[in-house]
């Protein structure tokens, strides 16, 4: 019997391993393999001093992904050459930020979070300013590094802005 | 006739012979239960449990057309809402079931607490019925991200924003939620299984667990103030009572939860029928950013705590609170497995019962007008009312035109119209003098941005130009010291205007 119940732990062992495998593959993977270099636009989508909403196509989506699988950013050329690449989500819980280029503003629907347009926290409940995705210029291409959904524990690829609080 | 009566009863010995569970079943529906028991109060449970049987089968038909695959999940709940013969009701059904179900369940588990059920010997019942509680929210939030629609994509979005607040293993939380870095194609599959099978499966495991407990130990009889429960002779007091006032509990007391359950689900029948299918909101696609995302009912108190705690306490308080509330439940009839069972002599609990109906309540009902929220299109869809515009120089008019202009209205009502995240305007200059006007526009401050690079200097002159005539008819503040300049600047020169028409 008890010969019965140790092969049983030795089988039951061998199968749990690949279980447990299959179950947490979403963690095994390393920070980095998550984000990739992702084409947003043409440069001149985005003219200095202006800040404008850009999609980008999810790098490490799958074929059935739908319209999950296009995220917007907000894209701010502060001078030629030098953009702030801001996160669609709030830097509170993750609603989709609105900008106000009348007062200069990202506002949020939920609960109210403002942002200057550096991404700089100006009230609300966020604890922090808008998330920001790295970015490069490959010929007239801007290319964010994206793939992971941000929130205060996954920032592998997304830098924290400098933070300014007052603008007057 | 007799023949065939005969022929129905030898099938049924038949039967009955290979399977043998006809005796346990009587034996069951037929235990005696203390009459004081047979009560309206005690029907919650048996209501909660058809529901669920409904909510199965509802399930299981919506399961038939569903599609859970993020690109198609959202068309598929389309065309059981309006291609489908009576798609739209089961999605009702199911829907209003759900809402139904949390009500039932909490109302039960408020009846079981202030009639003291969980005291000696039904703790692990109480236990068992925590744990059914919360997968009942998890069953609720799961079923709530499988309507994939818009509200679902921004909800998994808050969800995941909580679990990446938790130390050290946040990243890798949120990458299990998701079953990826990102909401998408794999993220609607695992909600879909936690939905459909693991969820499903551990609670109707516990639900029989539960019901058992309940068979075996009997149904809590009716609390008398002052009977105390003792470990030592409780057993006994119990048998005794159901011995000397037992009644079958199939039919005597079973009607009543049986008229119960039929009147609840009439009422989700109604509900259906009256309001029809629970969304789909818009589909869900992130680039459509113009929404304002929203919890579902159950969880709307939620919503508005979050807007609610101070920012720094928010995290420790998602962290440690919700802990803090599970363990309290699952220690409670430990702590307390003894002693008065009666509302009337425990008025610490009646207390707490009532504290925590009113904060839910008040916070839900707050969660359904949103006071905290910007309203996003108040600065170009809610022109300023005329009456704060009469008699006003071109400034002023200039003023408010700055004032819509620049959002403020999406924070700041004018005569009740208009964002409540900031307060009314009505009367602020008789709150503010120019000073401070000026100074609050330009560097915000008390929970408002600072407009001083948004706004040029005419603007802002204008602008407090325009706040200074909002005085609701009322003397507006004024700086003392100014008042003493004007003063002195009216003695100095008789002939100037008046110090009214000055603050004007």
């Amino acid at each position: 019997m008890k010969i019965a119940i140790l092969l049983n732990g030795i089988v039951g062992v061998f199968l749990a391993i690949p279980i447990i495998g299959y179950l947490l593959g979403p963690l095994l993977k390393k920070d980095s393999s998550y984000n990739y270099w992702t084409p947003l636009g043409s440069l001149d989508q985005f003219p200095v001093g202006e800040t404008r909403l850009a999609n980008y196509h999810n790098p490490v989506g799958v074929a059935w992904d739908g319209q999950t699988g296009t995220i917007p950013c907000w894209v701010r050329c502060v001078a030629t050459g030098k953009f702030q690449v801001f996160a669609i989500n709030c830097a509170h819980l993750g609603c989709p930020v609105r900008w106000f280029p009348q007062s200069k503003l990202f506002m949020c629907p939920c609960h109210g979070g403002v942002y200057y347009q550096d991404g700089a926290r100006a009230s609300g409940p966020p604890l922090r300013g808008l998330f920001q995705y790295s970015y490069k210029i490959a010929g007239d291409q801007l290319m964010i590094k994206a793939g992971e959904l941000p929130t205060l524990s996954t920032q592998a690829s997304v830098a924290k802005p400098e933070h300014s609080p007052c603008q007057g | 006739m007799p023949g065939l009566k005969q022929r129905a009863i030898e099938l049924y010995g038949w039967f009955e012979r290979r399977i043998g569970l006809a005796g346990p079943i009587t034996e069951a529906a037929e235990h005696p239960v203390p009459s004081s028991s047979a009560s309206w109060w005690y029907v919650f449970g048996s209501a909660a449990a058809v529901i669920l049987v409904m909510q199965i089968v509802t399930g299981i038909l919506l399961a038939l057309v569903y599609t859970p695959s993020a690109g198609e999940a959202w068309n598929s709940l389309q065309f059981l809402n309006h291609d489908l013969l009576l798609g739209w009701f089961l999605r009702a059904l199911h829907g209003w079931g759900s809402n139904f179900m949390i009500a039932i369940v909490l109302i039960h588990m408020t009846q079981v607490f202030l009639f003291g059920a969980f005291k000696f010997p039904r703790e692990l019942t109480w236990i068992v019925g925590v744990f059914l509680l919360l997968m009942t929210l998890g069953m609720a939030f799961t079923g709530q991200v499988l309507r994939f629609d818009q509200d679902a994509y921004w909800g998994l979005g808050i969800g995941t924003s909580i679990a990446g607040r938790v130390p050290f293993i946040g990243a890798p939380l949120v990458h299990l939620v998701l079953g990826g870095p990102i909401i998408g194609g794999t993220t609607l599959s695992r909600f879909f299984a936690l939905h459909v099978f693991v969820i499903p499966g551990i609670l109707l495991g516990c639900v029989a667990l539960h019901l058992w407990m309940v068979l075996h130990l009997g149904i809590n009889e009716w609390p008398m103030p002052g009977r105390l429960v003792r470990k030592s002779t409780y057993v006994q007091e119990y048998a005794s009572i159901t011995h000397k006032t037992g009644i079958p509990f199939v039919p005597d007391a079973a009607w009543k939860d049986a008229v119960f359950a039929a009147a609840i689900i009439l009422a989700i029948i109604a509900s259906a029928l009256f309001f029809g299918p629970i969304g789909p909101s818009g589909p869900p696609d992130p680039t459509i950013i113009q929404t304002a995302p929203k919890p579902d009912m159950v969880f709307l108190w939620l919503y508005a705590l979050l807007a609610y705690l101070p920012p720094k306490l928010e995290t420790p308080f998602l962290l440690i609170v919700p802990v803090l509330v599970i363990g309290g439940l699952v220690l409670l009839p430990l702590v307390a497995g003894e002693g008065e069972k009666h509302w009337s002599r425990r008025p610490v609990a009646v207390l707490m019962v009532m504290m925590i109906a009113v904060s839910l309540g008040a916070l839900t009902r707050l969660a359904t007008y949103v006071p905290w929220s910007p309203i996003m299109d108040a600065w170009s869809g809610d022109p300023v009312p005329p009456k704060f515009l009469e008699r006003r120089t071109p400034l002023e008019h200039q003023g408010a035109l700055v004032f819509q202009e620049k959002q403020c209205r999406n924070c700041h009502a004018l005569d009740g119209v208009g964002g409540m995240r900031g307060p009314e305007l009505d009367a602020v200059a008789t709150r503010l003098t120019e000073d401070q006007l000026i100074r609050q526009v330009l560097q915000g401050g008390g929970n408002m941005p600072a407009y001083g690079s948004a706004l040029s200097p005419p603007e802002t002159t204008a602008l407090v130009r325009f706040l200074e005539t909002l005085n609701g008819n009322r003397i507006p503040a004024r700086d003392p010291s100014r008042v003493l300049i004007r003063k002195s600047e009216t003695v100095l020169k008789p002939h100037n205007e008046s110090l009214t028409s000055a603050s004007q």
